[in-house]
């Protein structure tokens, strides 16, 4: 700085000024308020109908919740003890029903000694499905979830293990038919591989069962469709729908896309019907004409007809969702692999299905977290649910008459656990995938 | 040109209808047909002998017969006389009413919530956070039971409204007010509302269908003329805004053009609401609505919202920042910039997915079964079902119909969806 300039300019400041806090409105909890509760009049006045719904919700619920009873015999008995406790006016919350009761509500009816049964299977079940849901895990355990389903059924409704392995049998007698086939014709081998063993299974599964059975008998006591009730029910149906509607939902799926015209009309008719209506009315299908439908006489537990069309409803749904995958693909997937020479089913199993299937998995995903919420419906068709049925079961019980508000919140917390977690994950991947892509 | 004598020149061999692309696909398709037909053909024999056992026969004459059963809530004429065909339309209207009108509060609520989740307010946006989440991941059953509950078990009794004169003189509240300034009172078996009247009639004719009165017909006569002439001054506007520029301004024009012809004739007609009073132990004057219905429209409504409100919200989240900014850089107003710049990208996004909840809502209304509401599944599927035993037809039936609602709703939805999808040149 030059002397004339020092003279002119009165005051130059030479050192810095310490720093200054933020003015108070500007810093901390009130910037904060003000940023987010304040910052307009319209938004002071959300703020302020937000706050008197919170204060209503909490004012209306707090004392019910905070006045809990968990020990007593009945409702009349909950009551006692509320107004013995908290006075004459009162009102609680009678938890005691749960504690109760809860077993009905995780298992029906399912014979209380047995229920490590359906536990080990629900453990087994998150064993089998963590492979396909976190790619980090080791490949080998795929065989498991190729196995799990018929080693679920033999846990869930017990008999002979022999059923279930006969059965296991006939599909690696498939296989082995096509594998010794497929030097050959493939497509020989391929109808050969279907043929042997539905023959397997229609005549030789039986007598082998029974013979094998009287060898070695691997039985464990069985438990009948109707003694399945509560989640136990809602997560075999979901589970059960979904697993069993995912091969056919990929065969409509391609027969969607397919340019056959017959092929595309049947599929699309197939989806457009089971899209079309209500499941109540597919479920009234399952109970009143499915009968109709099979040969004179066939009669079978009300449990495997809901399965069965709960199966056809979901599989429309997931077809749909896979449709998207394929759509998804870039087209140079398929066109590269028609230029490597690959058949139609070869780029299907080799190329476009691996990533069809995976840019699908959080639409499966939110499709089975529909199925598991519409389970319920079968309260309608005569099963215990455990949101209509399991209840309406405990309040005929003359203790628990006139209970409404415990078991809801009960079964919807547990929806809400499972359903909740299960958007999350589906969320998590759709995140995922599309990192991948980009 | 003696290049082609080298190949030989071979007759159809069978092996060509599989490994030959040209006719390999007409043979899958044969195949699938043979499945198909023989299929079908198994089911139809199944049936046939399964009836034959039963001593049934397939026929839809029991149609025509006299229901004698009584519904509740009727949109138009219906006695016990009827037919189960009158009944089966009674139950169609009512799952259409329901359906719509939960349409078009779902569709409210889903625009409130999906808006007010993105609004900078941190309290009202984790509200409607915790409402999406928590009746999403619920089954919608479960709604409907709740809500019921609370209006068979927490609702005051009809006679709890009443005010007597000795309440008024020691100033005693009555139990239970009505809300929305005196103009709604529910109850626990049903919800009280106003309904419409008029004190000069211009008669009206009766249809076999419905009655109709002509004082509605007038009503529909002034707002579609009005909608007619709104329609001609926008026109007009549009042109003259296209020749100079300046666009006159029509707001004042258009309002009074849609609103005032129908208000005239409404004046003119003696238009009036009945509020509903407490005669004798019950509501009188005004509507009661079954509490059937009040809770299936409510949980209905509430449960879809909420996936309205997420699709809304994506909708919204998916134009991005820029088409804002550019809009405003343009020197659009806020208002404008909404009409036409955000709302015609979103709304691309937000329409195929509201198509399938709306259709969605129409398929979940067959849960009337949970209230007692008599839509198509409680009187087709329900009384006439049982009371004829004809499962087969019955049902059937009912799932064409519900297949036509829902082929209808997603055709319609498809042709507005087309109207403002983007244009691809």
């Amino acid at each position: 700085m030059s002397p004339t300039q020092s003279d002119s300019i009165a005051f130059v400041r030479s050192e810095m000024l310490p720093q200054k806090p933020a003015p108070v409105s500007e810093a901390g909890a009130i910037r904060w308020l003000r940023e987010n509760l304040f910052s307009s009049p319209l938004n002071t006045l959300l703020t302020l109908i937000g706050a008197y719904v919170v204060y209503w919700l909490v004012t209306h619920s707090l004392p019910w919740l905070s006045h809990s009873v968990w020990t007593a015999g009945s409702v009349s008995e909950c009551r006692q003890i509320i107004t013995d406790t908290w006075g004459a006016d009162a009102t609680g919350a009678c938890w005691a029903v749960i504690r109760e009761r809860w077993s009905q509500f995780i298992f029906g009816f399912y014979p209380w000694q047995m229920v490590w049964r359906p536990v080990l299977a629900f453990v087994l079940l998150l064993v089998a499905i963590a492979p396909v849901l976190f790619s980090a895990l080791p490949r080998k355990m795929l065989t498991f979830s190729l196995i799990y389903p018929l080693l679920a059924i033999w846990l869930l409704w017990g008999g002979s293990a022999w059923t279930e392995l006969v059965v296991l049998a006939g599909f690696v007698l498939g296989w082995a038919t096509y594998v010794a086939l497929s030097k050959g014709s493939t497509l020989i081998a391929v109808i050969a591989a279907v043929l042997v063993p539905i023959l397997w299974w229609k005549f030789a599964a039986a007598p082998t069962t029974e013979v094998l059975q009287n060898v070695i008998s691997l039985s464990i006591p069985k438990v009948s469709s109707s003694d399945f009730g509560g989640f136990l029910l809602a997560v075999t149906l979901g589970v059960g729908g979904i697993v069993m509607s995912l091969p056919l939902g990929i065969v409509l799926a391609l027969g969607r896309q397919s340019d056959m015209f017959l092929v595309k009309s049947l599929s699309v008719g197939f989806i457009e019907f089971i899209r079309g209506v209500p499941l109540i009315t597919l479920l009234f299908v399952a109970s009143l004409l499915l009968n109709y439908f099979l040969p004179p006489g066939t009669n079978f537990d009300i449990i495997l007809r809901v399965m069965i069309l709960v199966t056809l409803f979901a599989a429309a749904y997931i077809a749909e969702v896979i449709r998207g995958g394929l759509a998804a693909l870039p087209r140079g997937q398929y066109e590269a692999a028609d230029a490597l020479g690959l058949d139609y089913w070869k780029a299907q199993r080799l190329i476009i299905l691996p990533q069809a299937l995976k840019i699908s998995i959080p639409g499966i995903v939110s499709t089975f977290i529909g199925m598991f919420k519409d389970t319920t419906l079968v309260v309608f068709v005569g099963l215990f649910d455990p949101l209509k049925g399991v209840p309406d079961f405990v309040r005929a019980d003359f203790n628990w008459k006139g209970i409404y508000w415990e078991p809801f919140i009960f079964t919807g917390a547990i929806f809400f656990i499972f359903n909740f977690s299960m958007s999350r994950y589906s969320m998590y991947l759709e995140r995922k995938l599309q990192r991948d892509h980009h | 040109m003696t290049s082609m004598t080298g190949v030989p020149k071979q007759g159809f061999r069978l092996s060509q209808l599989i490994y030959d692309t040209r006719y390999r696909s007409l043979t899958i398709q044969v195949v699938v047909f043979m499945l198909f037909m023989l299929g079908a053909a198994w089911l139809v024999d199944n049936t046939i002998r399964n009836l034959q056992a039963l001593g049934k026969d397939f026929n839809f004459g029991f149609l025509t017969y006299r229901s004698g059963y009584d519904i509740g809530q009727t949109l138009i004429p219906y006695t016990n006389d009827s037919s189960h065909a009158r009944a089966a339309l009674i139950g169609l209207l009512n799952t259409l009413l329901i359906s719509s009108l939960g349409c078009i509060a779902a569709t409210v609520i889903g625009v409130f919530v999906g808006v007010l989740r993105l609004s900078k307010n941190w309290l009202v946006a984790r509200l409607m956070t915790v409402y999406v989440e928590v009746f999403r991941n619920v089954p919608v059953l479960l709604w409907i039971l709740i809500i019921l509950a609370i209006f068979t078990e927490v609702m005051p009794a009809p006679n709890a409204y009443r005010v007597t004169d000795q309440m008024l003189a020691e100033g005693v509240q009555p139990a239970a007010t009505m809300v929305l300034f005196d103009t709604i009172a529910p109850t626990n078996r049903y919800t009280a509302i106003p309904s419409i009247g008029f004190s000069r009639s211009l008669g009206g004719f009766d249809t076999s269908f419905m009655p109709i009165s002509f004082n509605f017909l007038a009503m529909v006569a002034a707002l579609g003329l009005g909608i007619f002439f709104n329609r001609r001054v926008l026109a007009t506007a549009k042109a003259v805004q296209e020749a100079t520029g300046d666009r006159p301004v029509t707001w004042w024009k258009s309002i009074l053009l849609l609103v005032g012809p129908l208000l005239a004739v409404m004046i003119a007609l003696g238009f009036h609401l009945n509020l509903p009073a407490l005669k004798g132990f019950n509501f009188a004057g005004g509507l009661n609505v079954t509490n059937a219905f009040v809770v299936l429209w409510l949980a209905l409504s509430l449960y879809t919202g909420a996936f309205i409100a997420e699709i809304v919200r994506a909708g919204v989240l998916a134009i991005s920042n820029g088409q804002t900014e550019a809009a405003f850089a343009l020197g659009l107003r806020p208002g404008r910039t909404m009409n036409l710049v955000i709302l015609p990208q979103a709304l691309r996004v937000i329409i195929p997915p509201l198509i399938s909840q709306f259709l969605n809502l129409t398929k979940n209304s067959s849960l009337a079964i949970a209230v007692g509401y008599m839509d198509l599944r409680g009187t087709l599927g329900g009384i006439t079902l049982n009371q004829t035993g004809r499962e087969l037809e019955c049902i059937l039936l009912m799932m064409l119909i519900y297949l036509a609602i829902s082929l209808v709703i997603s055709g319609v939805m498809n042709v507005y969806n087309n109207s403002v999808k983007l244009k691809e040149r």
